[in-house]
């Protein structure tokens, strides 16, 4: 059962890996799309890269609802 | 009613030679070979184990995040169209962007995206899918990501005529300009397909050279030992401009863009016409397009492949044409075969020779065929004073295109 500070540092990996996000700006208040200038397609790559790393199914549906990095981690501490 | 002048006003390339127009050009003039064997462990199946791969990666250019939400035919289109921009000066130029158009086609696209996320999908099933794989593998991705850096708004454009794409961009470009839809137009063609499907396909039709133990020497245009096309990388793009629009601005004028010719063989699929009566026809019509006197064609950079059959007929088709004047080079010879990008490259390699006043050479033509009746800048390049100039490009599927050139 990871903590919400090793997803906060897991989702950074990944946001600099899939849309060259510096991890140094990724702290759970950030907004993907306004903050984080995460665009919809690379979006869908964070969700899949996200199940991956996490073991969580982040059902289509429930993506809308993750507007910053803390609905993220506190849906993946939820659901992994 | 009298059709505008068109003319160059920038030009970039990506090849095997080099990175860049300069260092495709000199290594060009110097006859140079981009052929090289193809290390990678997926060439060790294949009959052709040899290649003209990008002289510079595109990783060296274009950062880490956007090149994985790009096809490989993409990204060096990209970094043409980027040379072709800044060489122009257009991006200082106050331009109207709804007076800008695109036109860049592939012959075969993205196929390496298609490909790989193929691979993904079987290993690890449909949600790892890549969302940018549709943007990726789109015949129109490069032209639209072109459009979209220069904010292009006069219409984007994706010609699609195998070989002879990249020269039909050219001819559609013209055309755009003529017809008053737009003043410039960014246009070019893009390939990057060293995979070993697309590889695989050409050498069951036997269209490829397997001279895997000498590949610099592979590709031989008119030579006897020639046995089939290189296959090569890369992108080239140029920058079209309406005449009195780039007067108006102080451009530097590479060469006018006088006329194009685009005809059909109706013949075969793959095979092009044996005494190239299609290819023949659109030599006459760029010709009389351009009106320009054959005597005043006295150079010609040929489509010449290295294939047995099409080269020859080439040479039919330019002596009923233009006559035996003209000197010919086959810079395939150096830079293998650009498919979709041939054209686009050629038609760069054509201008500078105008600039220059230099034919750039046809390296490997030891032992020329019988049927070369005309004259080759063979192995060295030659000086000549070129007032006008042809460039050829033929496509499987009986495509024919031929642009002329003349000095500004």
């Amino acid at each position: 059962m990871a903590t919400r500070e090793e997803v906060v540092t897991g989702l950074a990996e990944i946001l600099e890996e899939v849309a060259g996000v510096n991890p140094d700006d990724v702290s759970e208040e950030k907004s993907f799309t306004e903050d984080l200038d995460v665009d919809s397609l690379s979006m869908v790559e964070v969700v899949v890269a996200a199940e991956e790393k996490f073991g969580a199914k982040i059902p289509d549906d429930e993506v809308q609802n993750l507007k910053t990095v803390g609905d993220a981690v506190s849906f993946i501490v939820a659901n992994s | 009613m009298t059709k505008p002048d068109v003319v160059v006003t920038g030009i970039g390339a990506t090849t095997p030679l080099g990175g860049n127009v300069a260092s495709t050009w000199d290594a060009m003039l110097a006859g140079r070979s981009g052929v090289s064997k193809l290390t990678q462990e997926w060439a060790d199946q294949l009959t052709v184990k040899i290649a003209a791969q990008l002289a510079v990666e595109p990783s060296e250019v274009i950062d880490r995040v956007r090149l994985r939400r790009l096809d490989r035919s993409e990204a060096v289109a990209l970094i043409a169209a980027a040379e072709a921009w800044a060489d122009s000066g257009l991006a200082d130029a106050g331009l109207d962007r709804e007076r800008l158009g695109v036109v860049v086609g592939s012959g075969i696209g993205g196929a390496q995206t298609l490909l790989a996320q193929d691979d993904i999908l079987e290993a690890s099933g449909a949600r790892r899918v890549s969302p940018h794989t549709v943007p990726m593998l789109m015949p129109n991705g490069p032209a639209a990501f072109v459009g979209l850096e220069y904010g292009a708004q006069a219409g984007v454009h994706a010609p699609t005529s195998a070989c002879a794409t990249g020269a039909e961009a050219v001819a559609w470009g013209l055309d755009m300009i003529r017809s008053g839809r737009a003043d410039v137009v960014i246009a070019g063609g893009t390939e990057a397909v060293i995979h070993p499907l697309p590889i695989a396909g050409f050498a069951s039709m036997r269209a490829m050279s397997t001279r895997n133990d000498d590949p610099e020497r592979a590709s031989r245009p008119w030579d006897k030992g020639r046995d089939g096309f290189v296959l090569g990388e890369g992108a080239g793009i140029l920058i079209l401009e309406r005449a009195d629009h780039a007067a108006a601005r102080g451009a530097r004028i590479y060469a006018r863009l006088a006329g194009a010719g685009m005809t059909s063989d109706g013949y075969d699929i793959v095979q092009p016409h044996p005494e190239g009566t299609g290819a023949a026809k659109a030599i006459a019509k760029a010709l009389r397009d351009a009106d320009v006197a054959k005597a005043d064609v006295v150079h010609v950079n040929a489509h010449a492949t290295s294939t047995p059959v099409g080269d020859i007929a080439e040479i039919a088709a330019l002596r009923s044409a233009l006559g035996d004047h003209p000197v010919l080079t086959a810079t395939k010879s150096m830079t293998g075969h650009l498919l979709g990008a041939a054209g686009a490259l050629e038609s760069i390699a054509t201008i500078l020779a105008i600039r220059d006043s230099v034919v750039p050479p046809t390296i490997n033509l030891d032992d020329p065929d019988d049927a070369l009746t005309m004259d080759v800048a063979a192995h060295k390049a030659r000086p000549l004073q070129i007032a006008a100039a042809l460039n050829n490009s033929f496509g499987f599927g009986g495509h024919n295109v031929a642009l002329l050139f003349t000095r500004p």
